[in-house]
């Protein structure tokens, strides 16, 4: 996301307007005004990335055993309840408010201040809108680590807690005038705010909960991968909102931010497919699917800062470790079930090293290793690095502190075996309805 | 002969198993079944309506063995699937008037003696 319209906006709005008036009316016009075309797009964006997490929903949901099946779709809903009302109430003004390197400020608690003016070219609603979209699905990409094996309000403490304590400063850091974005890190639509920052998260909070009950005797299988490959369908389309969104105009940036969304994953289907056949001998549904959540990922940070064919280049590069990753994690002891630290955490690092090695000066300004500025890289580690490890450490604390104070993260073990659907939920994700009695009010 | 019918757990189904194919018995056929013991009944709420759930879902095996593997099978059958709440399930053991092998025409002892092993039990 470019921050630098915003601020030339309100510095415009805030301390020059006289003097900007005095010499350059039309000026002051050009940065104000609210643009129709920018505002459609972006609106239509924030439905967009609305609806990736209802897709992750079924990504997730199609990998788990039927018995936990709406356990895990509601971790990625409810995030729609949590960390949306969280974001309005403080993240948004923790995330973009004030000037300081880390934290922002509370000026903007309750969305004060938030209303139908300019912020760039679209209403400054609308941007906290499109913003808290993003703060949604970053809290529920976590939920891919603890399928079937936290208690559904330990979780829900753990989000809520999370999206302000760890991903609103992340935010702040990279896209608000922080230290990271004024190194100059890339990303532009959050390859380490988002995926990075969610998979530390993923990996530390595996690591803490623990492997579950059956882990490394019994395989989990997906339950419905007709499921896995709609989610995998439904992030892709959402991610055009998500990459082709950040420009925050309807302009060639958006343009390329959506093109490249849709090479990148393409590329990585094929590598993927290639590393499947020669491995195993097939090409598998999960792994294609899988895939496509990497290309996604890697080229989120690029995505308006490279060409079509770098773009291309990221994707197949990026299928290598992740694959790999992911291959040797099902044979460890690390039960993050459903691989968001290799998909999300690996992807999304070497999508923003990527990023600094294919930039391109003509797209989004700035030039990469392969253009001469090796010093690009250098950058992108540094704030890989950064938001690993403020990540990896504050969710160790937070899960630790819920769970000192909740009695425990997790459900007994033989609840836990039976399924976390009936046990946290009191539902069954394909009930037959056989011998179930109406129970009235009277009884 | 006899077939050794046991009704278990879900959840329990791959220690089972496990404890089966350690005792060398090999062969055993497996149904999804919804049943009601002596266990309480779940209650569920969907949308306002709840529900008592009288029927449980149940896993049952069907296990046709010789005179001399009965007691290794139950036994297996019954410390492997054992949680000690109530509904942990039942082993019926049938005597068999006959067993078919389908592929060679093999009767009784020869039919649910595994081709490969020296054990003595298969599906029917």
């Amino acid at each position: 996301m470019i921050k630098t319209g915003k601020l030339a906006g309100w510095a415009a709005r805030l301390v020059l307007p006289g003097l900007v008036l005095l010499l350059a009316p039309e000026l002051v016009e050009a940065q104000d005004a609210i643009d129709s075309g920018d505002t459609a797009w972006m609106l239509t964006s924030t439905a967009l990335v609305l609806l990736m997490t209802a897709g992750l929903a079924f990504f997730y949901g199609g990998l788990v055993p039927s018995k936990n099946v709406l356990n895990t779709m509601m971790m990625s809903f409810v995030a729609f309840g949590v960390a949306g009302v969280l974001w309005a109430v403080a993240g948004y003004s923790l995330a973009f408010g004030g000037d300081g390197a880390f934290v922002g400020d509370l000026s903007m608690m309750f969305l004060s201040g938030v209303g139908m003016e300019a912020s760039g070219s679209i209403p400054h609603i609308l941007f906290m809108g499109f913003q808290g979209t993003f703060a949604i699905i970053t809290a529920a990409l976590i939920s891919g680590a603890l399928v079937g094996r936290m208690k559904f309000g330990a979780y829900i403490a753990f989000i809520a807690i999370w999206g302000l304590v760890v991903y609103a400063p992340v935010v702040h850091w990279v896209w608000s005038g922080g230290w990271l974005g004024g190194m100059g890190a890339l990303d532009f639509a959050g390859g380490t705010v988002v995926h990075v920052n969610a998979g530390a998260a993923a990996l530390a909070a595996a690591i803490v909960l623990g492997p579950r009950q059956d882990y490394g005797v019994r395989a989990m299988l997906p339950h419905n991968v007709p499921f896995v490959l709609l989610g995998a369908g439904l992030l892709w389309f959402g991610w055009f909102g998500f990459n082709g969104g950040s420009a925050l105009a309807a302009d060639g940036l958006g343009a390329t931010g959506a093109v490249t969304t849709m090479f990148a994953p393409g590329a990585t289907v094929v590598v993927w497919a290639f590393l499947d056949h020669f491995t195993t001998g097939e090409m598998t549904a999960v792994g294609l699917a899988t895939a496509i959540v990497v290309g996604l990922v890697a080229i989120t940070p690029a995505s308006g800062f490279v060409t079509p064919m770098g773009a291309i280049a990221i994707g197949a590069l990026a299928a290598f470790p992740s694959y790999y990753f992911i291959k040797w994690r099902t044979r460890s002891s690390l039960d993050d079930s459903l691989d968001v630290f290799g998909a999300h955490g690996i992807g999304g690092a070497v999508g923003a090293v990527l990023t600094g090695v294919f930039a391109a000066e003509a797209v989004g300004g700035t030039a990469g290793l392969l253009e001469g500025n090796p010093g690009q890289v250098v950058t992108q580690v540094i704030a890989i690095i950064g938001v690993l490890v403020y990540s990896v450490i504050a969710t160790v604390v937070i899960l630790k502190v819920i769970g000192a104070i909740s009695g425990g993260l997790r459900p007994a073990a033989d609840l836990e075996l039976r399924g976390m659907d009936v046990i946290a939920h009191g539902e069954e994700g394909y009930a037959t309805g056989d011998g179930a009695v109406l129970i009235l009010e009277d009884d | 002969m006899k077939l050794v019918k046991a009704i278990i757990r879900p959840e329990k189904l791959s220690d089972v198993l496990k404890a089966l194919y350690q005792a060398d018995v090999e062969g055993v056929t497996v149904n999804r079944v919804q049943g009601h013991g002596g266990e309480t009944e779940g209650v569920e709420t969907y949308r306002g309506t709840t529900v008592k759930m009288e029927l449980t879902d149940k896993i049952m095996l069907d296990i046709g063995v010789s005179d001399s593997f009965v007691d290794v099978t139950v036994n297996a059958i019954l410390s492997s699937a054992r949680t000690g709440e109530v509904g942990d399930g039942k082993v019926f053991v049938f005597p068999i008037e006959g067993v078919y092998r389908i592929r060679t025409g093999e009767k009784d002892e020869q039919a649910v003696t595994p081709v490969t092993g020296e054990t003595n039990e298969t599906t029917i």
